[in-house]
Parts: C-alpha cells; sequence; structure tokens
C-alpha cells in the first residue's frame, strides 16, 4: 500500500504550476502579460492619486539564454508617478499573491490584484533574480530588493535602503528581469500601447525597446474620469465564499442589521423583507449561521427581486469627451473624418453594474487602416488584443447590427470601439482577453453603436454627396476639353470654343437630378459605365449578328 | 471622258461626307460657344426600336430618337469619343485614306484622354456615327479587316488614290481577290457572269477556282469567310442590283451557315441603320438538312449550342418560310449537320460536277 502525502499548497505555489492561468503560457506572451500588468497597476495608482500618469517603460536585452528556443533575458523597468506605496507595505504589495481583503467594490483594473506579484514571479523563476521595488508616498524614497518565498508566500527581503527625497518625488518604480522573446510579440505591444493611450487619454507614456526605439504616448488632455466610489456589493451578486468572509468579519448582532450594513441599497424594510423571502430569523446572530443556511441565502438573493438596482457610482467610465480625444489622437483624425462616441446608461448583469461606452469612427483617416471595420475593445481602460473574433462586441458588430442601415457597405473604412467598465468584467475565460455572451451586455453594446451610428449615416451620405461631385468635375474637366479641341478641328474654326461657363456650371453641388437611389448603391458613377438609361440604350449583344471582318477583335 | 466622270463622282461622295462631318464639328461648336453643354440627335438603335420591314426586305430602325447630351456625366465619355471619330474620319476622308476598325482603336490609345476599354467599344462609337450622319462607315474610309475575296469574270474600275481609272478583271488572280477598301469603291464595268456563287469557306472557294467553276456555271465566286463582312455584302447587293445577276448562298449545313446565309439575304439587326447590304432575292441552296439524306452526307451530331440555336431561329420571323423552315425543322428531327467538305467523301471533283448543278437546277 502506496502512502500518499497531501501537502498544502500556497497561493503562490499555485500560480507557479500554474502560471499559464495567469497568461504567461510562452516567452513571447509572458514578456506581453508582464509589461501590461504592471502598467495596469502604474495607471490605478495614478488615477487614486487623481495625478495625469507620467509613465516610463523601458526593457533591455540582458543576456541570450544558450537554451533551445534561444530566448532572452530581459531587464524591465516601469516607472510611475502614482500614489507610491507605504514602504512597510511594499513588501507584501509586490512579493506576496493574494495580498489585501477587499469588502468593497469599485472598479479597477486588475482583477484579482496579482497580476504584479505574478510578473515579479515569473521573472524569479525564469531568471533567479531579486525585483527592486523603489517607492515614496511623498516622504522618504524606499528601496527593496526581495525575492519571493514561494512555498511561505512571503516577501523575502534583501535589502531594505531609504533614501532621503530632496526633490519630493513620489510614485513607484519596479525593475525586475524575466526571460521573454519579445521580438515575436513587438507589434501587439505597440498596438497594446497605443490602444491604452487611446483609452486613457491623460496618459502619458514613454517607452524604450530592445533596440533602443523610442516610442512616446503624448497625453491629450489633463482632465482626468471621475474616481470610482468604493461601494458594499449588490447581494445578488454575492458568492458563498466571499458571504462566510463578511460572516466571519462583522461587527453585527443579528441577520437584518447585518444585512443593511455589509450590502447596497438595503434598508430595514427591505431587509426584513428578504430574510423572510430567505427563511431566515432575523434576530439570528450572523456568526451561528449553518453552512446551508449560508447557501440557502445566497441562493434567496438571487432570486428576490425588490433590490433596488445595483449602484452605479463604483464605475468609471472614461466619458464621451474623452474617449473621443483618445480615439482622436492615437488615431491622427482630422477635422474632416467623423467620431460620434456614446455613453449609455449603467445597466447590469447578475448583480453587477455595467456601462457601455461606445465609438464609430469613420473618414479618410479610417481608410489607412484597411476596409472594413476595425474593433477596437476595452475592458475597464484596458484594451483586449486577443481572441477578437471569440468576443461577444465582435458578435454585434458582425451579426446584430445591420450595417446598410447606416450605409456602411463591407468596404466602407470603419472603426468600432467598445468600453465596457464594471465591477466585474465578463470574461469568458482567465485569459481576460475577450467578453462572454451575457445578454444584457450584448444588448447595451448594440445598442450603444446603433445611436453612434445614426450620425454616421448623415456623416457617410454627405461625404458620398462631396465625393460624386468631385468625380463629376473630374470626368468633365477631362473631357470637356476634348470635346472642345475636336469639335473646333472638326469645324475649321481659328480657336476652340470656351468651355469655361460650362465647367462652372458642373462645379455648383449637385442638385435634385442626383437622387437618392444612386445613393442606395453607395458606388459613385465610374465614368466607364454606359448608361442603362432611356435615352442611351446599350444595343444588345444576342440579337445582333457579327456583321464585319473584323474577327480578330480580340 | 467617261472615265473623268466617274472619278468626279467619287470625289462629290467624299465631298459630301467630309461636308456632314464638318456641319457635326460646326453644331457641336457652337452648341459650346452659346454656353450651352452639346448635345446631338440620333436615332435609337435599342432592340425595341428594330423592326424587320416586309417593304424594303430587311431590318430597319424604329421612329424613337435619342439625345446624346454631354451633360450628363454617362454620355460624356461616348460623347468625346464621337467628336473624336469624326475628326479621324475626317482626316480619313481628307487624305484620301483608308483605316480598319482596329487601327481606328488603336489610334484612339495614341491620343491622351480618348479612352476606350476595348475595341468593341470603339466599334460602336463609329456604328453611332454611322447613325447619326446616316453615312456607312466605309464612306469614312473605315473598313473592318479583310477576309473575304472575290473571284471570276469581272472587270472593276479602281477609284483608290493612285489606281484611280486602272482597271483589273478579278480572273487575274487564281486565289481570288481580297474585297477591301479598293474593290468595294470600284467601279464595275463589264461581266460575263450570270450568276454569284456565295461560298461559306475557303477550301470550298479554292476547290471551284480549280475546278473552273467560274466558267462552268457562267458564275462569280464570292468567298464570305464565314459570317460576311458588310463590303462583300454590298458587292453582292451591287451585282445583284446592277445585272439582275441571281445570288446562290451554299454554307455549311448547321444552324450557323443558315443564318450566314439569311444575313446575307436580309441583313442583320446591326446594321438595320443602313441601306445597300441586303439581296433580298438571293436564295439559299445548301447544305440543307435533306440534302443530309438525299446525298447521305457523312454527319456529326448537333450539339447543345446547335440546338439552342436552331431553337432561336425558329423564333424569328425571317424564317417562317421554306425553305428555311422546312431545313430547320429537318435538321432538329435529324439530329446531324454535315459541312460543306462533307462532299468530298465522294471524289473531289463531286460537288462541281454533281452537286451543284443538280441544286442550281433544282432551284
Amino acid at each position: 500500500m502506496a502512502q500518499q502525502e497531501y501537502q498544502a499548497v500556497s497561493p503562490s505555489d499555485f500560480f507557479y504550476r500554474n502560471r499559464e492561468i495567469a497568461g504567461f503560457s510562452n516567452p513571447s506572451r509572458a514578456i506581453y502579460v508582464g509589461i501590461r500588468e504592471l502598467l495596469e497597476n502604474s495607471l490605478d495608482a495614478c488615477e487614486s492619486a487623481q495625478e495625469p500618469p507620467k509613465i516610463y517603460i523601458r526593457i533591455t536585452e540582458e543576456s541570450i539564454q544558450n537554451n533551445e528556443n534561444s530566448t532572452v533575458i530581459y531587464y524591465i523597468r516601469v516607472e510611475d508617478n502614482g500614489t507610491g506605496v507605504p514602504s512597510e507595505q511594499i513588501p507584501a504589495c509586490f512579493a506576496q499573491v493574494f495580498y489585501g481583503s477587499k469588502y468593497t467594490l469599485k472598479q479597477s483594473r486588475g482583477t484579482f490584484g496579482l497580476g504584479g506579484t505574478m510578473t515579479i514571479l515569473f521573472g524569479q523563476i525564469t531568471t533567479h533574480k531579486p525585483v527592486i521595488v523603489t517607492s515614496s508616498t511623498g516622504e522618504d524614497i524606499h528601496q527593496f530588493e526581495m525575492m519571493i518565498d514561494i512555498q511561505k508566500n512571503q516577501a523575502q527581503i534583501l535589502r531594505h535602503s531609504i533614501y532621503s527625497n530632496v526633490k519630493k518625488w513620489r510614485g513607484t518604480i519596479v525593475e525586475l528581469q524575466m526571460e521573454g522573446d519579445y521580438p515575436r510579440i513587438q507589434s501587439r505591444m505597440i498596438e497594446y500601447f497605443k490602444q491604452t493611450a487611446m483609452v486613457n487619454p491623460y496618459l502619458d507614456l514613454t517607452f524604450i525597446d530592445p533596440k533602443n526605439r523610442l516610442y512616446r504616448f503624448e497625453r491629450g488632455t489633463d482632465i482626468m474620469p471621475v474616481l470610482p466610489r468604493a461601494v458594499r456589493p449588490h447581494p445578488h451578486g454575492i458568492d458563498v465564499e466571499t458571504f462566510r468572509r463578511l460572516i466571519s468579519i462583522t461587527k453585527t448582532k443579528d441577520m437584518k442589521n447585518f444585512m443593511m450594513e455589509h450590502f447596497q441599497g438595503i434598508g430595514s424594510i427591505t431587509s426584513e423583507r428578504f430574510l423572510t423571502f430567505a427563511g431566515i430569523e432575523s434576530k439570528q446572530k450572523p456568526i451561528n449561521l449553518s453552512p446551508e443556511e449560508i447557501v440557502k441565502i445566497v441562493y434567496a438573493a438571487k432570486d428576490f427581486k425588490e433590490f433596488k438596482r445595483p449602484d452605479s457610482s463604483c464605475l468609471s467610465p472614461i466619458g464621451q469627451e474623452l474617449l473621443e480625444t483618445g480615439i482622436r489622437k492615437e488615431l491622427g483624425l482630422t477635422e474632416d473624418d467623423f467620431i460620434k462616441t456614446i455613453q449609455r446608461p449603467a445597466a447590469t448583469y447578475s448583480g453587477y453594474p455595467f456601462i457601455i461606452e461606445a465609438a464609430v469612427v469613420a473618414g479618410k483617416t479610417v481608410r489607412k487602416l484597411g476596409q472594413g471595420i476595425t474593433l477596437y475593445r476595452f475592458a475597464n481602460k484596458i484594451p483586449l488584443l486577443f481572441d477578437e473574433s471569440s468576443c461577444v462586441s465582435f458578435k454585434v458588430i458582425s451579426k446584430n447590427i445591420n450595417w446598410k442601415t447606416y450605409k456602411v457597405n463591407q468596404d466602407t473604412p470603419l472603426v468600432v470601439a467598445i468600453h465596457v467598465c464594471s465591477t466585474k468584467i465578463p470574461y469568458k475565460s482567465v485569459g481576460k482577453e475577450f467578453l462572454a455572451d451575457q445578454p444584457e451586455v450584448e444588448k447595451e453594446i448594440a445598442n450603444a453603436i446603433r445611436k453612434a451610428a445614426r450620425d454616421l449615416r448623415i456623416f457617410i451620405s454627405h461625404s458620398l454627396r462631396l465625393e460624386r461631385q468631385r468625380h463629376r468635375l473630374n470626368v468633365f474637366s477631362k473631357y470637356l476639353p476634348k470635346i472642345s479641341e475636336f469639335s473646333q478641328k472638326l469645324a475649321d474654326k481659328e480657336e476652340s470654343p470656351d468651355i469655361q461657363k460650362l465647367l462652372n456650371e458642373v462645379n455648383v453641388p449637385p442638385q435634385q437630378e442626383e437622387t437618392e437611389d444612386e445613393d442606395e448603391n453607395g458606388s459613385s458613377d465610374d465614368d466607364v459605365i454606359l448608361p442603362e438609361d432611356e435615352d442611351f440604350p446599350e444595343v444588345e449583344e444576342d440579337e445582333i449578328e457579327e456583321d464585319d471582318g473584323n474577327g480578330e477583335k480580340n | 471622258m467617261v472615265m473623268a466622270k466617274k472619278i468626279s463622282e467619287a470625289e462629290r461622295q467624299r465631298d459630301v461626307v467630309e461636308k456632314s462631318l464638318k456641319q457635326l464639328g460646326n453644331l457641336i461648336y457652337d452648341q459650346i460657344n452659346e454656353g450651352e453643354f452639346p448635345w446631338i440627335m440620333m436615332q435609337s438603335r435599342s432592340i425595341d426600336n428594330i423592326q424587320y420591314d416586309d417593304t424594303v426586305r430587311q431590318y430597319i430602325l424604329g421612329d424613337r430618337m435619342i439625345k446624346r447630351h454631354s451633360r450628363n456625366i454617362k454620355h460624356i465619355r461616348p460623347f468625346t469619343q464621337l467628336v473624336w471619330t469624326a475628326w479621324f474620319a475626317r482626316e480619313l476622308v481628307k487624305l484620301r485614306k483608308t483605316s480598319t476598325l482596329r487601327e481606328v482603336y488603336y489610334s484612339a490609345r495614341g491620343q491622351r484622354d480618348i479612352e476606350y476599354n476595348d475595341q468593341k467599344e470603339s466599334d460602336n462609337i463609329i456604328t453611332d456615327l454611322e447613325v447619326a450622319l446616316n453615312k456607312a462607315r466605309e464612306e469614312f474610309g473605315i473598313f473592318p479587316e479583310e477576309r473575304s475575296a472575290i473571284f471570276g469574270d469581272l472587270t472593276i474600275e479602281y477609284t483608290v488614290p493612285g489606281y484611280e481609272g486602272r482597271r483589273t478583271n478579278l480572273t487575274d488572280h487564281p486565289d481570288g481577290v481580297m474585297v477591301g477598301p479598293a474593290v468595294t469603291s470600284s467601279e464595275f464595268i463589264e461581266t460575263t457572269a450570270n450568276k454569284i456563287l456565295v461560298i461559306e469557306k475557303g477550301a470550298m472557294f479554292t476547290r471551284l477556282v480549280e475546278e473552273q467553276a467560274h466558267k462552268k456555271f457562267n458564275a462569280i465566286l464570292v468567298h464570305t469567310a464565314g459570317q460576311s463582312p458588310r463590303s462583300t455584302r454590298n458587292i453582292i447587293h451591287r451585282l445583284n442590283k446592277m445585272w439582275g445577276m441571281p445570288v446562290y448562298i451554299f454554307t455549311d449545313g448547321d444552324p450557323w451557315g443558315v443564318h450566314i446565309a439569311m444575313v446575307i439575304v436580309s441583313g442583320s439587326a446591326n446594321a438595320a441603320h443602313l441601306r445597300g447590304l441586303t439581296t433580298p432575292d438571293a436564295k439559299w441552296i445548301g447544305v440543307w438538312a435533306s440534302d443530309i439524306i438525299n446525298y447521305k452526307l457523312p454527319t456529326e451530331n448537333l450539339t447543345e449550342f446547335d440546338k439552342k440555336r436552331l431553337t432561336e431561329l425558329q423564333s424569328d420571323p425571317r424564317y417562317k418560310e421554306d425553305p428555311w423552315n422546312r431545313e430547320i425543322e429537318t435538321f432538329i428531327k435529324l439530329q446531324k449537320k454535315a459541312e460543306l467538305e462533307a462532299f468530298s467523301l465522294y471524289g473531289l471533283t463531286y460537288i462541281v460536277d454533281k452537286y451543284l448543278p443538280e441544286k442550281l437546277n433544282e432551284n
């Protein structure tokens, strides 16, 4: 009989063994996810400080590994001007997985608060080099050199230095080394920065890549969106584990007060009615709830219809103006391009509030991006770059929206941007790259696009008209001189007749004769098309014999 | 004396054509000068304006007119092409040169901003000019590429530059004389022939020349090389009209041969705007479907394409009478076709010795 050994696994250990879950699946993806996590932490920190973020990222080649994949060890430095981390919290914040316990909700970029730590962990296991974190909240500057003790899930501090902060610097610098493959992810990386700058127009980002190339993303505004407020959870979205933890920390003495204290939107009457609905005594002590009763309450909370809608003040949408600023700046739109941004009112799915923002962009500048629709997807101000076709927003633009209604045909170059913000983004997988088909979310995305596209129709009609007008003028300026020249020669006249008057006549905006149904075709008249109209028939071929001798036509 | 008169007649013709081209130029020139987008009127060539006329026994254009207006963005390109083509035609006439449809197309391509997608577009504009001025393109000096030929005792007199007044007899060249601008514009002086034999295929034409068929049948031989070009149809028409010569047509025994004969008889819809191309009394005398049975000719099966064509012919009013109708029905019944060369089965001279005499006697 073999003896089986059971062993407790620390969260660090768990992620060490399952690092693909957090996105570190291969060397190129690892460096992408690593940078992304650090940048997003920095953005959150700056937003908390209500300070327009100024972030500096640098990737340097440290050494080339002589292994099979010939991967490279990179040195990575990410520097921000955010709140800074109090020195006593630095080890836990950066070198411990699952640090912190939140019983309130507000929108933030990281989902588990572990992305940054995961990056550090991945760097450590691929290079065995410590991470250096330098941070100041405005007072002294603290610098920690640390490793993560994976089995104990805690920081192992190698060095802690304190420097005086003469220049009153505030912010955080993370320096680490990790194995990776940057060239293969380069284009995505730059695209990621561009889209991040698009959806965070107040971000000033500097990036220096391993070849020492400098990328600058300058901010387009100093205005930042309103900070999300922390709110208590909505009972509809609670799970058993969170409920259990609330019970373990509550100071309330009975269930009625427990519900009112820890959940949003519950007053004394609602609390009583809900507990009756759930079949729980309102006088019951929370601490005495049995596991079965906890499950019963959580399920009842999902069925109970009388709760208020979830509070959306915990959300921080970008706002129509900022979104427009960001897109204009990163796409380099001009005054002639069309952009319409929309912010939908807050809605909810499964007890989580969410807001959809959308932008539709068209015009000459967009044409450079190629034909058809270019989709930008954002969740809580993070760009989503992978698995586009699995995303609900892709489904909406390719299936739910009838683009013809807006005079958009298959080739019309168009940009559609979708931003979902929520306390819980409905990701379909842990990879955080695409949104699940939540019907409420799908419906809101479609509504937002439709609303933005209404003005698009007008823009497209207008530009088609202009295009046609330009085309007309081109055609007439090309042919009229020829008619003039050859009629003169044919008539044996000394001078060409004056066509200027005719050209002037062409150069006035088209009137009713250019009818609407021409618009419907969406195609401007090609001058090679022979007319179908009554007074210029094309002779049909099949009735007509080859009646002449040029048998070598072709 | 006689000679001089004829040439001045040809000159007079050219003069008329040149004047009408210049007139077109004046019209357009004046319209522009008056600040008006130039336009011209012409008869519509659309299919519903083409009808068969029993009195002239050919297709003619109806009364419907079209206006080609340079203000219309769809019209301005063909309008420009038309003006250029008119100018090009006038140059040809002025310089007494001729050109082919293909050359006109390529000359246009040498001209900036006179654009054609293909020769068909150019040919179409030339036809427009014919309709607009009520002149045949040959009068503008524009000819198709030559491929048909003529042979027999016919003396002609050239009117083309450098050959004015020169005469030739068409038996002078045992390969036959190519029907080009020179033959087309020539005067017919004299002949001993009393009929015209029109042959679809080159091999059979050569056979007939070799077998002295022109003497044996007292005939002028014309080789159409498939569907006969307009200039050839015009010559057949003139010979028939001038000397009352009957015309007999020999084609392959298939729907395409049938139609080649019909176009010589009553013209094509494509040339409905022109006169002088048809010979209503010409007779199609073979190869008939019934010949396949009577002469036990080697055959091939009708293709789907052939069958479809036969059905189309049946719906054409011109085929309602015999032998057309009868033979088409026989083709359909037999599901077979035979080529002119099929007679070689009985020896090379069979067609001249036996078949042709019999057919000419019958008709």
